[in-house]
């Protein structure tokens, strides 16, 4: 039974899975700060078309989701300058559009009998050596963008107009932050599924947040439950035989119950 | 009107017209070195409005802002999230867009009376503690200018007479203007130089005197206003308490 883990795939995805959740930790600290998470699920959603895109055409899968999450957020941006409509009432409608739209293309691409529960659901058995390689590029290129635009982050989270009325760049600040979940949603895709990816970086920012005392130390502890959340989800889900992003997720619930039994910190 | 060349910050003409609807109407506004100056007016008037386009937060549709060159501003915001999701103590809290040393964070600390709150969680803040850190916070920056925006809001009665004393105070100490908003009419009236009465357009200015006798004022505010406001100033003048003596506000 323990033979799996020394299986090939399942170290390939052990390895990619822990690279999502070194990012989903700090960049999903963000999320529940700024209230976020309708934001980043619309963004998860929309990549599904470039991943139908990406098959239809056959280019890279994981491409085609950055493309089009990227192209998501830049409309959205656009429209909500506009104030025609309800932020969280456009986001549906692009959301639930994208995600429509997506699985058609993707049903046309593979034909209607197959199934797409990998794409949204996750699966470790379709984690390639290159796939290890993107996701952890990604992962750096995430962390260090993050660090460079950290300090502004935090003071435009905390209060935009005062942010801005000090001087921070925030509307391009936040056209960098929402960049950064487009990439995160890429490559967190074949670990956790799109439609799963705002949990992993949701739920370990929100256990966080009840241990921390410092912006630094949630993202840190962030981190860490999403990594244990990794870890642990992907045992279950290799001996249970489940699909990966599911249990996962629910290793992340798990870990945000128990720190329901700590006293909340600040 | 004149150009009013000692002005740190003038506003001239300010019109501010958004979807068909005149917010801001040729408004004009000048605040000088060591001088408080107050905006009152109804909600709605545009006195927020008016804050945000001085601080180049908002584009305006006609007019202009004359600003002094280099000119450091400090700003306190009407709104702040009690409750803000990122955690941090006031030690950071006064420290997300400047890095000021220790010692200058606990002078500021000191100024506004809450250096033993150094380390305390911002959430754990009473309405009066926080409108003191954010003025800590605007202090900072070493401000020609302070910009407060209804600075006395969810605290209570005796935290407000204090906190107004405060800013008076930062005024004398640091020679900064200071530019004032709030729809409360207790208070402002007593520690301001200049008062703009805004509803829209510019109904009446001058003195506080003046203003609370003006027409226009009883006609925003009701006739029964003004003889408050009068009552208030009188209290005031006889109000001897030290302005070292530190009151803590009740938490709530």
């Amino acid at each position: 039974m323990t033979s799996i883990l020394l299986e090939p795939f399942f170290q390939r995805a052990m390895l990619a899975g822990l690279a999502v959740a070194l990012v989903s930790g700090p960049v999903g600290c963000f999320i529940v700060w700024r209230r976020m998470a309708y934001f980043g699920e619309s963004l998860a959603h929309s990549g599904l078309l470039g991943v139908g895109l990406g098959l239809l055409f056959s280019f890279n899968v994981t491409l085609g989701a950055v493309v089009t999450a990227i192209v998501f957020a830049l409309l959205l941006l656009a429209l909500r300058r506009r104030h025609s409509l309800a932020t969280d009432t456009l986001l549906g409608i692009l959301s639930y559009t994208s995600l429509a739209l997506g699985l058609i293309v993707v049903g046309l691409a593979t034909g209607a009998a197959s199934d797409h529960m990998d794409i949204l659901f996750g699966d470790v058995l379709t984690v390639s050596t290159n796939d290890v390689w993107a996701v952890w590029i990604g992962a750096a290129v995430v962390l260090a963008s993050l660090a460079f635009l950290w300090r502004d982050l935090i003071a435009s989270s905390v209060h935009e107009e005062l942010a801005r009325a000090e001087g921070v760049k925030v509307a391009r600040v936040e056209l960098g932050f929402i960049l950064l979940i487009a990439v995160m949603t890429a490559i967190a895709m074949k670990i956790v599924g799109l439609l799963l990816i705002t949990a992993l970086m949701v739920i370990p920012a929100a256990a966080a947040r009840r241990l921390a005392t410092t912006p630094e130390s949630m993202a840190f502890i962030a981190a860490a439950i999403a990594g244990l959340s990794v870890i642990s989800g992907l045992l279950a889900s290799a001996f249970v035989g489940g699909a990966s992003g599911p249990c996962v997720v629910l290793a992340a619930s798990c870990f945000f119950t128990l720190t329901l039994a700590v006293p909340q910190a600040s | 009107m004149l150009k009013a060349n000692d002005a740190l910050l003038s506003a001239r003409d300010v019109t501010l017209n958004l979807n068909g609807r005149l917010i801001l109407d040729r408004v004009n506004l000048d605040v000088r070195r060591g001088e408080i100056v107050t905006v009152i007016g109804p909600n709605g008037a545009g006195k927020s409005t008016l804050v945000r386009v001085i601080l180049g937060l908002r584009p305006l549709t006609s007019g202009r802002i004359e600003r002094l060159a280099n000119l450091n501003v400090g700003y306190v915001p009407q709104k702040f999230p009690q409750t803000a999701n990122v955690p941090m103590d006031v030690k950071r809290l006064l420290s997300l867009t400047l890095k000021p040393s220790d010692q200058e964070i606990d002078r500021a600390l000191e100024e506004t009376g809450i250096l033993h709150l150094k380390n305390a969680r911002v959430p754990s803040l009473s309405g009066g503690e926080l409108q003191r850190a954010l003025l800590a916070r605007a202090l900072l920056r070493r401000p020609d200018l302070l910009v407060l925006d209804e600075p006395v809001q969810s605290v209570d009665f005796i935290g407000e007479m204090k906190l107004y004393e405060l800013i008076s105070g930062i005024r004398k100490t640091h020679g900064c203007g200071i530019l004032m908003v709030s729809h409360d009419l207790h208070m402002v009236m007593a520690e301001s130089d200049h008062v703009v009465c805004l509803n829209g357009h510019v109904c009446c200015e001058g003195g506080p005197e003046k203003v609370q006798q003006d027409p226009e004022f009883a006609k925003l505010f009701g006739p029964s206003a003004a003889r408050m406001i009068a009552a208030y100033a009188h209290h005031h003048d006889h109000d001897h308490e030290p302005h070292e003596h530190h009151h803590h506000d009740h938490r709530h």
